[in-house]
């Protein structure tokens, strides 16, 4: 059985599609997930995490930005997609220094959470252990390079929504790194403010508000009570209820 | 040949804390009471619950702790040839954990800072006995150093992660980590 004119199929699931949908946006809004950390309902995709590559035919692509077109044939939950995406959470975990028990975002963060969603027990891969400037000069916010996984959300953020343009990554390849687009290179000469999204938006302990870490404990956190699925579904059908 | 002794015999089971802090060790005797259950079934060999210093041939080997000195890197090899299944128990032997985190700076650099130039330092010397293992340049996960059959994540893992573990290889089974019971904190 084919798709119909204005509908894809995710593993053998039919979805209605509007023109000009991602095949991120059609699946969420269809409840069906498809792993992601660098997209964000409400921003304009990026591309860079690549978790959410999908195969049409024989074709990879990454669902958050290729355009959902009538009639595509979509392999999303399978095996091999979902041990491509561990190997990539993998690469994201010794690229930078991720040591959850000493980080304040552990069981908020998304890239733990991702990990868990797709069984990762261990680092498979060498770890870099990176020597990366942080950045304590902001009052309320704390930026710890450490962690960033250059899922640009935050640059977008600053951009798009707070209108503040505060962040950009700079550098190519196992060079790129975030920076502060201000003369010091310092978060305290920025005008961002604990408020803005893209202080919250981060999706792991790179960019923290200060004083707020331990407010929860450790076990009653987001991802101790539900999955990044469930949160993944949960945030797209926010971002409509805004609209 | 297969005898009745063999099928029935006790699995040897060896554990020991390199660069850790026991506190998985500590986790491990949160089974409380199934503990006793348990020890029907293995027997300990080297480990900080018997003080044998060196490890036999062992059917399970637990590893709790990153490898941060060359007594560290000795102890690891020597279990790995002794253990027919050797498991990284804990974020401290799976990724290095937090001895790691000295991983971003030069070692010098950090004997220096606490044994010569640290707050409160009255007697400025960096430890220099022979009797004390010399350490390596980084804190590095044991499966960097030998292969490892599995890996059990947590911080420290929970006494039924341990029994998830545990319970299946006693009967020859192959562990399956729940992901509901997978934490690295």
């Amino acid at each position: 059985m084919t798709a119909g004119n204005d509908t894809i199929r995710i593993d053998n699931q039919e979805i209605p599609f509007t023109a000009g949908q991602t095949i991120m946006d059609a699946a969420l809004a269809a409840g069906v997930y498809i792993p992601h950390l660098c997209h964000h309902p409400g921003l304009p995709p990026s591309g860079n995490c690549r978790l959410c590559m999908v195969e049409i035919g024989n074709r990879s692509v990454a669902a958050c930005i290729a355009a959902a077109t009538a009639g595509q044939q979509i392999r999303n939950d399978t095996p091999e997609l979902n041990a491509a995406r561990k190997a990539i959470t993998q690469m994201l975990f010794v690229e930078g220094n991720h040591i959850c028990p000493s980080c304040e975002k552990t069981g908020n963060c998304k890239l733990q959470a991702m990990a868990y969603h797709l069984g990762m027990l261990d680092d498979h891969f060498p770890q870099f252990y990176p020597h990366r400037e942080l950045d304590a000069s902001h009052p309320d916010i704390l930026l710890d390079r450490s962690r960033c996984i250059l899922c640009d959300l935050c640059v977008r953020a600053s951009r798009d929504v707070d209108k503040k343009n505060v962040f950009a990554i700079a550098g190519r390849g196992t060079q790129a790194h975030l920076i502060v687009n201000t003369p010091t290179g310092k978060l305290v000469d920025s005008p961002m403010a604990k408020t803005d999204l893209a202080a919250n938006i981060c999706p792991v302990g790179a960019i923290l508000i200060k004083e707020k870490g331990y407010e929860v404990p450790i076990g009653q956190r987001i991802y101790d009570r539900q999955t990044i699925r469930d949160i993944g579904l949960y945030e797209q059908a926010e971002e409509k209820n805004k609209e | 040949m297969t005898t009745e002794h063999t099928t029935k015999r006790k699995l040897k089971l060896a554990t020991t804390s390199l660069a850790g802090c026991f506190g998985c060790h500590m986790s491990f005797l949160d089974m409380d009471e199934r503990l006793a259950g348990l020890l029907k079934h293995i027997e300990f060999d080297r480990s900080p619950f018997t003080d044998i210093k060196h490890c036999g041939p062992c059917d399970i080997g637990l590893i709790e702790g990153g490898v941060c000195n060359a007594e560290n890197v000795y102890v690891l090899r020597e279990f790995r040839a002794q253990c027919r299944i050797l498991v990284a128990v804990g974020a401290c032997a799976i990724n290095g954990g937090v001895p790691a985190m000295r991983n971003y700076f030069d070692l010098q650099d950090c004997l220096e800072e606490v044994y010569l130039r640290g707050t409160n330092v009255t007697h400025p010397h960096i430890p220099d006995d022979p009797e004390l293992p010399l350490l390596l340049d980084k804190v590095y996960p044991v499966g960097e150093i030998v292969p490892i059959d599995y890996f059990l994540s947590g911080c420290p893992p929970s006494a039924e992660a341990f029994l998830q573990l545990l319970q299946p290889l006693l009967v020859g089974e192959k562990p399956q980590i729940a992901k509901s019971r997978l934490h690295y904190d």
